[in-house]
């Protein structure tokens, strides 16, 4: 039941992930990645891993793609818009994308599969682990992370402030 | 699983799902009796004994309505936008304990459809989701009025959620859970929330106004200068969906604090009650207390709007980012001080 699940879900990732790249629309794209998103929260509950399946239900599907979506709004790109490219342009895709595959292929073909994913403590994904887990063990890189996740915001008010001055 | 559990979740889902549905469609009509009330005249009231029926022949109004789907439009995502609306605002219910667990023969039911441990997180995703039904059917519609709608619904849902969410973090910090029927079972009686987050339980409450898109904070539809913003190119069923979205965005924000703020079913004197009625009705008038509060919280978003004209989009920013945020941050802060002087006592 579970093994068939999460096979299911992970086509489902898969495909929309395809049709994010294959959409011809930036929009539709968008669109197609949050659902990408939303079975990754999937992916998450099925580990039984609640508070990151949560977390990135917010802030990846409910946040970060509303900022995306936004921005492409208001640039409002049409499939016309983007305009044909050069050809050594369409050369260099063809290039990287066959480079692309001799790796996949030759990855493939030395694949075997792994153990299936056994969780030693069933509830290791809940807030109440985690919280403990990330207080104490890893305190240090947890925050180490939330100075650079500090730094980062401070970083683009000061971006952002420039730009007002230059309009002066 | 077994059938019987299946049943009552069945059961439940569909009462909830009808309550959230009359609630919101008698909404309407409260909001046009409020409005009568509070401007001195009647409101509506030719259909049925005092307008009650009206409702029933705004919705049918509305079914039978020509369904226009602009030339220009993408379909699809035209279709999309109320349906996505619609749905997100009606998931949000499935974690609101409604009441204790009531008792039926030897079976404790319990009043809340899903008791997930991170039920605060999840309305919050719930919530921070509900913003693309608009976004894309704002987008799809293909029309300047529609897309400034949609533009300014994202930066609005994006601004408040944060203070929403720093508020809620002080609410975490003194219930120690996130689980909305432990925080619903720690307001027993008096014991309400309120008292000790004051602070967070306003910003909380000015958050939700612009969450669900309410004067003063109904910049997505301010009609005096985008026609009807994001669904001016809806008509029929189409745009029921929308007004009903934000009815039901209402009932399930008021719902919500009336559970993380204002006790839930708890009300003093519970115990009495209970042990007079015995553990089927007891728990029942502890669900028509929620109702109450959340009435009475439908009616103050009502009484705002007819109250406080609407926001300038600068003084929208301006309140969300410079007033609320430093004050949410504040009263993590305050909370944190107080909490560890009471562990020290």
């Amino acid at each position: 039941m579970s093994i068939s699940l999460f096979y299911f879900v992970a086509f489902l990732s898969i495909f929309f992930a395809l049709l994010v790249i294959f959409a011809k629309n930036p929009v539709h794209s968008v669109l197609y990645l949050i659902v990408t998103f939303f079975t990754f929260t999937i992916h998450y509950i099925l580990l039984n891993a609640q508070f990151l399946a949560i977390v990135n239900f917010i802030v990846y599907m409910g946040a970060i793609m509303v900022l995306f979506l936004f921005v492409l709004m208001l640039l409002n790109l049409n499939e016309g818009s983007i305009g044909s490219k050069s050809n050594l342009i369409k050369m260099i895709g063809v290039i990287a994308g066959m480079c692309l595959i001799i790796t996949l292929v030759g990855s493939a073909r030395v694949l075997n599969a792994s153990e299936p994913l056994v969780l030693q403590t069933q509830d290791l994904g809940l807030v109440k682990n985690l919280g403990k887990v990330l207080f104490s063990k890893f305190l240090l890189p947890f925050e180490v992370s939330s100075i650079l996740l500090l730094s980062a915001m401070v970083g683009a008010v000061l971006l952002a402030k420039k730009e007002i001055k230059q309009v002066k | 699983m077994e059938l019987a559990f299946i049943i009552e979740k069945f059961a439940l889902v569909t009462v909830i799902f009808l309550i959230s549905l009359t609630v919101a469609a008698y909404s309407t009509l409260a909001e046009r009796k409020i409005a009568g009330y509070l401007q001195d005249r009647v409101g509506p009231n030719r259909a049925g004994p005092g307008g009650m029926f009206q409702p029933l022949a705004d919705g049918l109004k509305m079914f039978f309505k020509e369904e226009i789907i602009p030339t220009d439009s993408s379909k699809a995502l035209f279709i999309l936008g109320p349906s996505l609306a619609l749905l997100t605002s009606l998931i949000g219910s499935a974690v609101i304990p409604w009441g204790e667990s009531i008792q039926i023969a030897d079976r404790l039911v319990s009043l809340q459809i899903a008791d997930v441990n991170v039920g605060i997180l999840y309305i919050f995703g719930v919530v921070s989701l509900g913003v693309y039904g608009i976004m894309i059917g704002g987008w799809a519609s293909n029309n300047k009025f529609s897309l400034m709608g949609a533009i300014r619904a994202a930066s609005q849902s994006i601004s408040y959620e944060i203070p929403m969410g720093l508020s809620i973090i002080a609410l975490l910090m003194a219930t120690n859970t996130l689980s909305m029927k432990e925080i619903a079972e720690q307001q027993h009686g008096m014991n309400w929330n309120i008292f000790y987050q004051p602070l967070g339980f306003i910003i909380f409450l000015v958050c939700s106004f612009a969450e669900t898109n309410r004067t003063p904070f109904d910049l997505p539809e301010c009609e005096t200068e985008l026609v009807g913003g994001y669904h001016t190119e809806y008509s029929g069923f189409k745009m029921g969906a929308f007004m009903f979205a934000e009815y039901l965005n209402m009932f399930l924000a008021s719902a919500v604090m009336s559970t993380l703020y204002f006790g839930g079913y708890n009300y003093p004197g519970m115990d009495w009650v209970n042990s007079m009625l015995g553990p089927l009705f007891g728990p029942l008038i502890g669900m028509g207390v929620l109702l109450v509060k959340i009435f009475a919280f439908i009616f103050f978003f009502m009484w705002v709007r007819w109250t406080v004209p609407r926001f300038r989009y600068d003084q929208l920013m301006n309140l969300g980012w410079k007033v609320l945020i430093p004050l949410a941050i504040a009263n993590i802060v305050i909370t944190g001080i107080v909490i560890t002087i009471f562990d020290k006592l």
